[in-house]
Protein backbone atom coordinates (compact mmCIF):
# COMPACT_ATOMS: atom_id res chain seq x y z
CA UNK A 1 0.00 0.00 0.00
CA UNK A 2 1.37 3.21 -0.60
CA UNK A 3 0.44 6.04 1.24
CA UNK A 4 0.25 10.10 0.36
CA UNK A 5 1.63 12.23 3.24
CA UNK A 6 -0.60 15.50 3.50
CA UNK A 7 1.00 18.56 4.02
CA UNK A 8 0.16 20.30 7.30
CA UNK A 9 -0.36 23.28 5.29
CA UNK A 10 -3.48 21.91 3.02
CA UNK A 11 -4.77 19.78 6.47
CA UNK A 12 -4.42 23.04 8.57
CA UNK A 13 -7.08 25.51 7.03
CA UNK A 14 -9.99 22.77 7.27
CA UNK A 15 -9.35 22.44 10.95
CA UNK A 16 -9.46 25.81 11.67
CA UNK A 17 -12.65 25.92 9.94
CA UNK A 18 -14.58 23.96 12.22
CA UNK A 19 -12.05 24.43 15.56
CA UNK A 20 -11.20 27.80 15.06
CA UNK A 21 -8.27 28.31 17.26
CA UNK A 22 -6.79 25.25 17.51
CA UNK A 23 -3.63 25.44 15.18
CA UNK A 24 -0.59 26.47 16.20
CA UNK A 25 1.43 26.24 13.10
CA UNK A 26 1.62 24.09 9.97
CA UNK A 27 4.45 23.48 7.20
CA UNK A 28 5.24 21.00 5.18
CA UNK A 29 6.15 18.15 6.74
CA UNK A 30 3.69 18.61 9.91
CA UNK A 31 1.53 20.30 11.62
CA UNK A 32 1.43 21.92 15.30
CA UNK A 33 -1.97 22.01 17.48
CA UNK A 34 -2.87 23.75 20.93
CA UNK A 35 -1.91 20.91 23.75
CA UNK A 36 -5.55 21.78 25.09
CA UNK A 37 -7.66 20.87 21.61
CA UNK A 38 -5.54 17.60 21.17
CA UNK A 39 -8.61 15.37 21.73
CA UNK A 40 -10.81 17.88 20.12
CA UNK A 41 -8.57 17.82 16.45
CA UNK A 42 -8.00 13.95 16.70
CA UNK A 43 -11.45 13.60 16.93
CA UNK A 44 -12.17 15.97 13.79
CA UNK A 45 -9.33 14.02 12.17
CA UNK A 46 -10.92 10.39 12.63
CA UNK A 47 -14.53 11.11 12.28
CA UNK A 48 -14.25 13.30 9.20
CA UNK A 49 -15.36 11.44 6.15
CA UNK A 50 -12.33 13.82 4.51
CA UNK A 51 -9.62 12.36 6.28
CA UNK A 52 -10.70 9.80 7.93
CA UNK A 53 -7.40 8.72 10.38
CA UNK A 54 -8.92 5.27 11.63
CA UNK A 55 -5.54 4.41 11.99
CA UNK A 56 -2.60 5.35 14.91
CA UNK A 57 0.26 4.17 14.08
CA UNK A 58 2.43 5.91 16.88
CA UNK A 59 2.80 8.27 19.55
CA UNK A 60 6.18 9.22 20.56
CA UNK A 61 7.97 12.61 22.23
CA UNK A 62 10.75 15.05 22.07
CA UNK A 63 12.44 16.66 24.92
CA UNK A 64 13.74 20.44 23.67
CA UNK A 65 15.23 21.51 26.85
CA UNK A 66 12.52 23.99 27.23
CA UNK A 67 9.23 21.83 25.90
CA UNK A 68 8.72 18.82 25.07
CA UNK A 69 7.19 18.06 21.84
CA UNK A 70 4.17 14.66 21.33
CA UNK A 71 4.35 13.73 18.13
CA UNK A 72 1.50 11.75 16.15
CA UNK A 73 1.88 9.82 13.51
CA UNK A 74 -1.86 9.25 11.59
CA UNK A 75 -2.93 6.47 8.92
CA UNK A 76 -5.86 6.83 6.98
CA UNK A 77 -6.39 2.88 5.81
CA UNK A 78 -9.33 3.37 3.21
CA UNK A 79 -8.15 6.87 1.82
CA UNK A 80 -4.44 6.07 1.79
CA UNK A 81 -2.90 9.03 3.05
CA UNK A 82 -0.97 9.71 6.45
CA UNK A 83 -0.13 12.97 8.64
CA UNK A 84 2.12 13.52 11.03
CA UNK A 85 0.74 15.92 14.28
CA UNK A 86 2.67 17.17 17.29
CA UNK A 87 1.78 19.34 20.33
CA UNK A 88 4.17 21.03 22.35
CA UNK A 89 4.07 21.17 26.11
CA UNK A 90 5.84 23.99 27.56
CA UNK A 91 8.10 23.72 30.84
CA UNK A 92 10.05 20.64 32.41
CA UNK A 93 8.26 20.21 35.47
CA UNK A 94 4.64 18.23 35.71
CA UNK A 95 4.04 18.14 31.84
CA UNK A 96 0.62 17.37 30.87
CA UNK A 97 -1.78 17.19 28.03
CA UNK A 98 -4.74 15.37 27.18
CA UNK A 99 -5.10 11.40 26.23
CA UNK A 100 -6.49 10.24 22.82
CA UNK A 101 -7.19 6.85 24.22
CA UNK A 102 -11.04 8.14 24.19
CA UNK A 103 -10.32 8.40 20.24
CA UNK A 104 -8.14 5.41 19.37
CA UNK A 105 -8.25 2.62 21.73
CA UNK A 106 -4.58 1.99 20.49
CA UNK A 107 -2.89 4.78 22.04
CA UNK A 108 -3.43 3.35 25.31
CA UNK A 109 -0.23 1.57 25.73
CA UNK A 110 1.62 4.15 23.55
CA UNK A 111 0.69 6.73 25.96
CA UNK A 112 1.83 4.80 29.17
CA UNK A 113 5.10 4.36 26.90
CA UNK A 114 5.58 8.06 26.63
CA UNK A 115 4.35 8.62 30.39
CA UNK A 116 7.09 5.68 31.23
CA UNK A 117 10.17 6.95 29.32
CA UNK A 118 9.49 11.06 29.44
CA UNK A 119 7.14 11.63 32.16
CA UNK A 120 4.72 13.09 30.31
CA UNK A 121 0.83 12.53 32.06
CA UNK A 122 -1.90 11.93 29.67
CA UNK A 123 -4.66 13.53 31.69
CA UNK A 124 -8.11 11.26 31.92
CA UNK A 125 -5.87 7.84 30.90
CA UNK A 126 -7.54 5.36 32.17
CA UNK A 127 -4.64 2.82 33.06
CA UNK A 128 -1.93 5.97 33.41
CA UNK A 129 0.94 3.99 34.68
CA UNK A 130 4.80 2.32 33.72
CA UNK A 131 4.66 -0.17 31.12
CA UNK A 132 7.89 -0.85 30.35
CA UNK A 133 10.02 -0.33 33.84
CA UNK A 134 8.76 -1.31 36.97
CA UNK A 135 7.04 0.13 39.68
CA UNK A 136 9.14 2.30 41.56
CA UNK A 137 11.59 3.43 39.43
CA UNK A 138 13.25 6.71 40.02
CA UNK A 139 13.03 8.82 37.17
CA UNK A 140 12.17 9.12 33.32
CA UNK A 141 15.10 7.80 31.60
CA UNK A 142 14.83 9.31 27.74
CA UNK A 143 14.74 13.03 29.52
CA UNK A 144 17.69 14.82 28.57
CA UNK A 145 18.32 15.26 32.19
CA UNK A 146 18.17 12.20 32.84
CA UNK A 147 22.08 10.91 34.50
CA UNK B 1 -16.58 0.50 11.33
CA UNK B 2 -18.20 -2.78 13.95
CA UNK B 3 -17.66 -2.05 17.56
CA UNK B 4 -15.52 -4.43 19.29
CA UNK B 5 -15.38 -2.34 22.72
CA UNK B 6 -16.80 -5.39 24.29
CA UNK B 7 -14.16 -7.37 23.62
CA UNK B 8 -12.04 -5.40 25.71
CA UNK B 9 -10.95 -6.43 29.10
CA UNK B 10 -11.37 -4.03 31.90
CA UNK B 11 -8.50 -2.59 33.61
CA UNK B 12 -7.66 -4.62 36.77
CA UNK B 13 -7.81 -2.70 39.91
CA UNK B 14 -5.30 -5.04 41.59
CA UNK B 15 -1.23 -4.29 43.35
CA UNK B 16 0.52 -6.61 41.07
CA UNK B 17 2.30 -4.09 39.51
CA UNK B 18 3.23 -2.37 42.91
CA UNK B 19 4.59 -6.15 44.30
CA UNK B 20 6.73 -6.68 40.97
CA UNK B 21 8.19 -3.44 41.55
CA UNK B 22 8.61 -3.66 44.72
CA UNK B 23 10.44 -7.01 44.17
CA UNK B 24 12.48 -5.83 41.50
CA UNK B 25 13.64 -2.92 43.97
CA UNK B 26 14.31 -5.23 46.60
CA UNK B 27 16.68 -7.14 44.40
CA UNK B 28 18.64 -4.26 42.84
CA UNK B 29 19.39 -3.40 46.47
CA UNK B 30 20.89 -6.72 47.95
CA UNK B 31 22.69 -7.41 44.70
CA UNK B 32 25.04 -4.32 44.63
CA UNK B 33 28.19 -6.74 44.92
CA UNK B 34 28.43 -9.79 42.59
CA UNK B 35 28.21 -13.27 43.66
CA UNK B 36 31.73 -14.94 44.04
CA UNK B 37 32.22 -17.99 41.51
CA UNK B 38 32.12 -21.45 42.83
CA UNK B 39 35.70 -22.30 42.06
CA UNK B 40 37.24 -22.44 45.60
CA UNK B 41 37.22 -26.89 45.00
CA UNK B 42 38.96 -26.52 41.49
CA UNK B 43 42.76 -25.65 42.72
CA UNK B 44 42.42 -28.33 45.69
CA UNK B 45 43.44 -31.56 44.95
CA UNK B 46 41.50 -33.98 47.08
CA UNK B 47 38.68 -35.95 45.82
CA UNK B 48 36.86 -36.48 48.69
CA UNK B 49 39.47 -39.25 50.15
CA UNK B 50 40.53 -42.65 48.58
CA UNK B 51 37.40 -44.77 49.17
CA UNK B 52 35.09 -42.20 47.06
CA UNK B 53 37.47 -41.20 44.55
CA UNK B 54 36.50 -43.92 41.95
CA UNK B 55 33.03 -43.20 42.95
CA UNK B 56 33.30 -39.76 42.10
CA UNK B 57 34.65 -40.39 38.74
CA UNK B 58 31.64 -42.60 37.71
CA UNK B 59 29.56 -40.23 39.22
CA UNK B 60 31.51 -37.25 37.57
CA UNK B 61 30.83 -39.12 33.94
CA UNK B 62 27.32 -39.98 34.61
CA UNK B 63 26.81 -36.11 35.06
CA UNK B 64 28.72 -33.89 32.69
CA UNK B 65 27.37 -36.70 29.83
CA UNK B 66 23.48 -36.42 30.60
CA UNK B 67 23.22 -32.00 31.40
CA UNK B 68 19.89 -31.28 30.76
CA UNK B 69 19.73 -27.58 30.17
CA UNK B 70 16.80 -24.72 30.72
CA UNK B 71 14.78 -24.14 27.72
CA UNK B 72 14.98 -20.28 27.73
CA UNK B 73 17.11 -17.48 25.88
CA UNK B 74 17.19 -13.81 26.79
CA UNK B 75 18.09 -11.38 23.60
CA UNK B 76 20.01 -13.02 20.56
CA UNK B 77 22.95 -14.94 22.07
CA UNK B 78 19.61 -18.03 22.41
CA UNK B 79 19.85 -17.96 18.18
CA UNK B 80 23.35 -19.11 18.46
CA UNK B 81 22.03 -21.32 21.18
CA UNK B 82 19.41 -22.61 18.94
CA UNK B 83 21.81 -23.11 15.97
CA UNK B 84 24.14 -25.20 18.70
CA UNK B 85 21.25 -27.24 19.41
CA UNK B 86 20.29 -27.49 15.92
CA UNK B 87 21.49 -30.46 13.38
CA UNK B 88 24.49 -28.87 11.40
CA UNK B 89 26.25 -28.37 15.29
CA UNK B 90 24.49 -30.65 17.07
CA UNK B 91 24.52 -30.51 20.92
CA UNK B 92 23.00 -33.96 21.18
CA UNK B 93 26.78 -35.22 20.66
CA UNK B 94 27.14 -34.11 24.54
CA UNK B 95 23.93 -35.94 25.57
CA UNK B 96 22.18 -32.64 26.38
CA UNK B 97 19.89 -32.14 23.34
CA UNK B 98 16.69 -32.59 25.99
CA UNK B 99 16.49 -28.76 26.31
CA UNK B 100 14.14 -28.87 29.24
CA UNK B 101 11.18 -26.38 29.45
CA UNK B 102 10.48 -26.51 33.32
CA UNK B 103 13.38 -25.82 36.17
CA UNK B 104 12.31 -29.06 38.03
CA UNK B 105 13.82 -31.24 35.14
CA UNK B 106 16.79 -29.22 34.11
CA UNK B 107 20.03 -29.00 36.08
CA UNK B 108 21.68 -26.56 33.67
CA UNK B 109 21.04 -22.87 33.23
CA UNK B 110 22.77 -21.11 29.76
CA UNK B 111 21.84 -17.81 30.25
CA UNK B 112 22.28 -16.16 26.29
CA UNK B 113 21.13 -13.01 26.46
CA UNK B 114 20.97 -9.91 28.36
CA UNK B 115 19.45 -9.67 31.33
CA UNK B 116 17.28 -6.90 32.73
CA UNK B 117 16.77 -5.98 35.99
CA UNK B 118 13.02 -6.59 35.29
CA UNK B 119 13.66 -10.21 33.73
CA UNK B 120 15.65 -11.20 37.05
CA UNK B 121 13.65 -11.98 39.56
CA UNK B 122 12.23 -14.30 37.27
CA UNK B 123 15.31 -16.13 36.38
CA UNK B 124 16.63 -16.10 40.39
CA UNK B 125 12.70 -17.72 40.43
CA UNK B 126 14.08 -20.29 38.10
CA UNK B 127 17.16 -20.85 39.52
CA UNK B 128 15.96 -21.33 42.84
CA UNK B 129 13.11 -23.71 41.30
CA UNK B 130 16.40 -26.28 39.80
CA UNK B 131 17.27 -29.29 41.90
CA UNK B 132 20.85 -29.68 42.86
CA UNK B 133 23.66 -30.24 41.89
CA UNK B 134 23.19 -27.36 38.99
CA UNK B 135 25.31 -24.95 36.79
CA UNK B 136 25.05 -21.78 35.82
CA UNK B 137 27.16 -20.95 31.81
CA UNK B 138 26.90 -17.08 31.00
CA UNK B 139 27.29 -16.49 27.39
CA UNK B 140 27.77 -13.69 25.53
CA UNK B 141 29.22 -10.38 27.10
CA UNK B 142 25.79 -9.23 28.52
CA UNK B 143 25.37 -11.77 30.91
CA UNK B 144 29.29 -11.53 31.93
CA UNK B 145 29.32 -8.05 32.48
CA UNK B 146 26.09 -6.01 31.02
CA UNK B 147 28.34 -5.78 27.71
CA UNK B 148 27.24 -2.59 25.67
CA UNK B 149 24.83 -2.14 28.46
CA UNK B 150 26.69 -2.02 31.42
CA UNK B 151 26.36 1.65 32.54
CA UNK B 152 22.28 1.29 31.65
CA UNK B 153 19.47 1.86 33.82
CA UNK B 154 17.89 -1.09 32.75
CA UNK B 155 20.31 -4.07 32.98
CA UNK B 156 22.00 -6.01 35.10
CA UNK B 157 25.71 -5.87 34.80
CA UNK B 158 26.82 -9.30 34.46
CA UNK B 159 24.35 -12.37 35.50
CA UNK B 160 26.87 -13.01 38.67
CA UNK B 161 25.26 -9.77 40.70
CA UNK B 162 22.08 -12.54 41.18
CA UNK B 163 23.54 -15.94 40.12
CA UNK B 164 26.89 -17.75 41.53
CA UNK B 165 28.78 -18.36 37.49
CA UNK B 166 30.42 -21.39 36.70
CA UNK B 167 31.68 -20.95 33.54
CA UNK B 168 31.74 -17.36 31.23
CA UNK B 169 31.47 -17.87 27.44
CA UNK B 170 32.70 -14.31 26.05
CA UNK B 171 31.73 -13.00 22.60
CA UNK B 172 28.79 -10.94 20.80
CA UNK B 173 27.25 -13.64 21.01
CA UNK B 174 29.82 -16.66 20.94
CA UNK B 175 29.57 -18.56 17.96
CA UNK B 176 28.01 -22.18 18.74
CA UNK B 177 31.72 -23.57 18.67
CA UNK B 178 32.56 -20.98 21.49
CA UNK B 179 29.60 -22.68 23.34
CA UNK B 180 30.42 -25.92 23.06
CA UNK B 181 34.19 -24.84 24.60
CA UNK B 182 32.81 -23.48 27.67
CA UNK B 183 30.68 -26.50 28.05
CA UNK B 184 33.50 -28.61 27.72
CA UNK B 185 35.12 -26.33 30.07
CA UNK B 186 31.89 -27.07 32.61
CA UNK B 187 32.43 -30.77 31.77
CA UNK B 188 35.52 -30.99 33.06
CA UNK B 189 34.91 -29.01 35.94
CA UNK B 190 31.61 -31.18 37.03
CA UNK B 191 34.66 -33.88 36.51
CA UNK B 192 36.27 -32.62 39.23
CA UNK B 193 33.76 -31.80 41.27
CA UNK B 194 32.81 -34.87 42.80
CA UNK B 195 30.39 -35.81 45.14
CA UNK B 196 30.78 -34.01 48.32
CA UNK B 197 31.61 -30.24 46.93
CA UNK B 198 27.54 -28.99 46.91
CA UNK B 199 26.65 -25.82 45.38
CA UNK B 200 26.78 -22.20 46.40
CA UNK B 201 23.61 -21.56 48.64
CA UNK B 202 21.63 -17.98 48.18
CA UNK B 203 20.06 -16.19 50.33
CA UNK B 204 16.41 -16.91 49.93
CA UNK B 205 14.47 -14.35 47.51
CA UNK B 206 11.50 -13.06 49.18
Amino acid sequence: MILKALAGTEVAPKIEQKLSGSIVESNETCMVVKKESISGVMRFLKESPDFNFNYINNITAVDNYDHFEVVYNLTSLAKKHSLCVKARIPGRDNPEIPSVTSVWKGADFQEREVYDLMGIRFTDHPNLKRIALWDGFEGHPLRKDFL
Amino acid sequence: MPDYDHLILPYSSCDADKDEGQRINDLIARSQQPIPDPDAWLSGVDHGGVLLTSFDTVLGWARKRSLWPMLFGLACCAFEMMAAAGNRWDISRFGMEIFRPSPRQADMMIIAGTLTWKMAPAVRQLYDQMAEPKWVLAMGSCAISGGTFSESYSVVPGINRILPVDVYVPGCPPRPEGLYHGLMELHEKIQKQGYLKGNVHLPRLT
